[in-house]
């Protein structure tokens, strides 16, 4: 076999772990649902992000397989994200501080 | 050295490689999103009331059924290629195919959400929503935008997934060759994490 | 991967320009998934639209020449700068290296026969071939061109009756040009380095390269977007900026810029990449620094994708943003100035050798030292206040992206073109054109820095008596410029189709791997694929080597 064709199970996980992240993601969303019927002010959207957050977290670690893929994979990712939230919160360091009448 | 002519047609195949081209791939789509998003966040921050009062108007119990169905069609993804890993063709055809129902699903409901507010009127540049306040108008102007895109996004998904089915079918995609699969399974989880925080973002801020 | 290629029986390979393969002809280009002639492709179409672009610009500073009209009226003047902007940006500065350049020699740079994706390659250069006729509609349909300039600021893009949804989707095609581009070469040098390159015996210009298609990929979808949600306002009138729908202006600003700062990283850094290639050729040293050059590409790309907002200034920010961004505007200068040390450190006591290639780096780093300096002015705030939209930002951004880029690819021109072609072009010829290529853009810009500072704004029609003189003057460098230029391609076409032939693989002394391989290169570039042991540039102080260029000279 070529080395860049790993072998075939190595990306893999077991059907009952896809079903039992599956579970999770589902128990999330109706925590999500839940929490937002209760007003918590700012809070409501931080806990709104967070638990999107987790739930794209295992999307992306599990059924993405970027948990078992290389490390180069990971900084990848980490490099798209950290530029996304880096620009929201250069764009918000302006925007919070206009003076609006 | 030999006297034959022939020069050597490398089959060259790099599954990494693949998936490595298509994580990139994910990062513009990301990116495309993000702009979006970045554009809800300030609008949000500039409109608080406006936001919340017309998320009100938004049918929250389409959009939670609408979550589940594509989490179920992740999961599904994931299954047919964890199904071909282990040579269970028929298997992994199936679990394809039901990805791409729950996505049609999803689309019905979306349609079904879109003409209840076409028929009242609220659509982008109707009377109805300009004699609206400015911060309902920029939030029917996300929301049609951002879950329009998104739902460009499901469509293509589908037609992407059909092409694996047949490709699957014929045995182009096979247990020790998949990465066409998986690549197409990734670009179909990022389409879920985008509705991921689309749906509270939208949904949830009553 | 280690494949050898059999020698066919007239034992001579034949290079990739005469290569048969499954199709002939015509469409053996337009149908090739070969890096080197997609390359080709490149070449023509950008050079094609660069000469577009210039003639634009050519007029634009002929209407100037005095003040009132001269030849055109203002409506059209509006057209033309827009034109001018977006095809030398779109079509021109910002895929230029990559796709001719990166996409020739980066396979053959890292040892490796092709690139990642080869049909993905020529998709790239298929939406640019779409992107550029996209734009030549927006010209000549009904409604008249674009005249928005090429920043599209709302609400006048919204407002305007001309066509400015072909020209937003002529960009937002060719957005996806670059990004495709930016895939292919990240995963080509992640995945495809010969045996022993390690990342640090990587020649600089792949580093520069790889750097610009990570920011390729990062950016771009955001001006994709940007536009897109532009052409959705004026359809359907959605209402996402246009302040009469309640949306900011000033947050299309920051998208648009979002983008297009780090886009003009994405320029400049494939030009620092050729520059570090030339100078250690032409003075016959190592190159000094090589680690700090290549991180220093890194560390552009990313504190470059943070500065956006100091275009902004005056568009109504916080002050808090506006502290904020001039901080970091500084940051980017400093990466710069190191390869700029660096590059100066290399050639101190080389044995230089003045050919075209040097002249023109030589040029660059003169002309980047100005442009570069006058960015640091612009990004202190009391400065900007006083200059942002005149002729000295035009000045400024001009340095940078012509004086800087443009010269880089004339370099990159004189330097690779006879490895890609296997034809000489004249050396005196060359030699000549270029200090008519220097003497006329140094007397187009700089007269801009002055008239701006002293008030002259940017994309006027119209200007005061006082201004008169720097205009006539910039007008006079214009055309001393394009006679240059003309003069510069006239070389190359010639060379082409009756210049010296040549076979030698090393014509300059190089020491990168593209100087190993036949002249034009093989279809498969390697009769066998390098293993490397040594970092590039790696001169042997007291060598004394017969260089071909002596001969050919």
């Amino acid at each position: 076999m070529e080395k860049n064709q790993e072998k075939h199970l190595d990306n893999s996980h077991s059907y009952g772990n896809y079903i039992l992240v599956w579970l999770a993601l589902m128990a999330l969303t109706a925590v999500t649902v839940a929490v937002a019927g209760i007003n918590l002010g700012g809070l409501t959207v931080a806990t709104a992000l967070i638990i999107a957050s987790v739930k794209g977290y295992l999307v992306l670690t599990i059924f993405m397989h970027l948990k078992s893929e290389s490390k180069t994979f990971r900084v990848f990712v980490s490099v798209a994200l950290i530029f996304l939230i880096v620009s929201f919160i250069l764009l918000f360091s302006d925007y919070s501080f206009i003076a609006r009448n | 050295m030999s006297t034959q002519e022939h020069t050597v047609t490398h089959i060259h195949r790099d599954d990494i490689g693949a998936r490595m081209g298509m994580w990139l791939f994910l990062f513009t789509e990301l990116l495309l999103f993000g702009g979006m998003f970045i554009l809800y966040s300030i609008y949000r921050y500039t409109y608080p009331d406006a936001f919340h009062l017309a998320a009100k108007d938004l049918n929250t119990i389409i959009g939670t059924f609408n979550t589940a169905i594509l989490l179920t069609s992740s999961l599904t993804m994931a299954l047919s290629i964890a199904a071909i890993q282990r040579d269970r063709k028929s298997l992994s055809i199936f679990l394809q195919f039901i990805t791409i129902l729950l996505a049609l699903g999803f689309m019905v409901n979306k349609y079904f959400e879109w003409s209840a507010k076409f028929s009242h009127g609220i659509y982008p540049g109707s009377e109805v929503l300009l004699a609206k306040p400015s911060g309902e108008i920029v939030f029917y102007g996300l929301y049609y935008v951002m879950t329009g895109l998104h739902g460009l996004h499901v469509i293509i998904g589908m037609v992407l997934i059909a092409i694996m089915m047949r490709f699957t079918y014929k045995g182009i995609i096979k247990a020790d060759s998949y990465v066409k699969l998986e690549t197409v399974g990734l670009y179909w989880h990022l389409v879920d994490i985008i509705w991921i925080f689309l749906f509270p973002l939208f949904y949830l801020i009553t | 991967m280690n494949e050898t290629i059999t020698v066919p029986t007239n034992g001579k390979h034949p290079s990739y320009l005469e290569y048969k393969g499954k199709y002939k002809g015509f469409l053996g280009w337009v149908l090739s998934t070969d890096h080197k002639r997609i390359g080709i492709l490149y070449l023509v179409s950008i050079l094609s639209f660069f000469l577009v672009g210039a003639t634009f610009g050519f007029l634009l500073r002929l209407e100037l020449i005095a003040p009132g009209r001269t030849i055109m009226d203002p409506q059209t003047y509006n057209s033309f700068f827009t034109l001018h902007g977006v095809i030398m940006v779109f079509l021109f500065v910002i895929p230029a290296i990559p796709a001719i350049f990166g996409n020739f020699f980066l396979p053959i740079l890292i040892g490796a026969r092709d690139v990642s994706f080869p049909r993905l390659n020529l998709l790239s250069w298929y939406l640019y071939i779409i992107g550029g006729l996209l734009a030549i509609i927006s010209i000549i349909a009904p409604g008249g061109a674009a005249d928005t300039g090429w920043t599209f600021y709302i609400p006048y893009s919204v407002r305007t009756g001309t066509n400015v949804i072909y020209a937003l989707f002529a960009a937002f095609v060719l957005g996806f040009s670059s990004i495709l581009t930016g895939i292919n070469f990240v995963t080509t040098v992640h995945r495809l380095r010969a045996p022993g390159m390690t990342w640090f015996k990587t020649p600089l210009s792949v580093w520069s390269i790889y750097s610009t298609a990570w920011v390729q990929v990062l950016v771009t979808p955001i001006i994709g977007i940007t536009l897109l949600l532009v052409v959705i306002e004026r359809t359907f009138s959605v209402g996402l900026f246009d302040p009469a729908l309640g949306g900011d202006p000033v947050l299309f600003q920051h998208l648009f810029w979002i983008y297009s700062h780090p886009a003009v990283y994405i320029m400049i850094l494939p030009a620092m990449g050729i520059v570090s290639e030339i100078i250690p050729v032409f003075a016959r040293r190592t190159i000094f620094g090589y680690k700090f050059i290549a991180l220093s590409s890194v560390a552009i790309a990313f504190f470059g994708s943070l500065v956006w907002a100091h275009h902004m200034f005056t568009a109504g920010m916080s002050n808090t943003g506006q502290f904020i961004f001039s901080l970091l505007t500084m940051t980017v200068s400093i990466p710069s100035a190191i390869k700029v040390f660096n590059w100066t450190a290399t050639l101190y006591k080389g044995s230089i050798e003045l050919a075209p290639p040097l002249l023109y780096v030589l040029a660059f780093i003169f002309q980047f030292a100005i442009g570069g300096l006058t960015g640091v002015m612009l990004g202190i705030l009391s400065i900007d206040i006083m200059v942002h939209d005149t002729s000295f930002v035009v000045a400024h951004f001009h340095y940078v992206m012509f004086g800087g880029t443009g010269f880089g690819i004339f370099a990159a021109l004189h330097y690779w073109l006879p490895k890609m072609f296997g034809r000489m072009y004249n050396i005196k010829v060359a030699k000549s054109t270029f200090w008519l290529v220097f003497v006329g853009f140094n007397l187009l810009y700089f007269p801009m820095f002055i008239m701006g500072w002293l008030g002259m704004p940017r994309r006027y029609y119209d200007y005061l008596p006082e201004f008169h003189i720097y205009h006539l003057l910039s007008t006079i460098g214009s055309w001393i410029l394009i006679l240059g230029i003309l003069i510069m391609f006239t070389n190359f076409i010639v060379a082409l189709i009756r210049g010296k032939k040549i076979t030698e693989k090393n014509i300059w002394g190089g020491e990168t791997l593209e100087w190993t391989i036949d002249t034009p290169p093989i279809h498969e570039n390697f009769l066998e694929i390098p293993t490397v042991h040594e970092a590039p540039y790696e001169y042997k102080q007291n060598e004394t080597d017969i260089r071909q260029f002596q001969e050919v000279k």
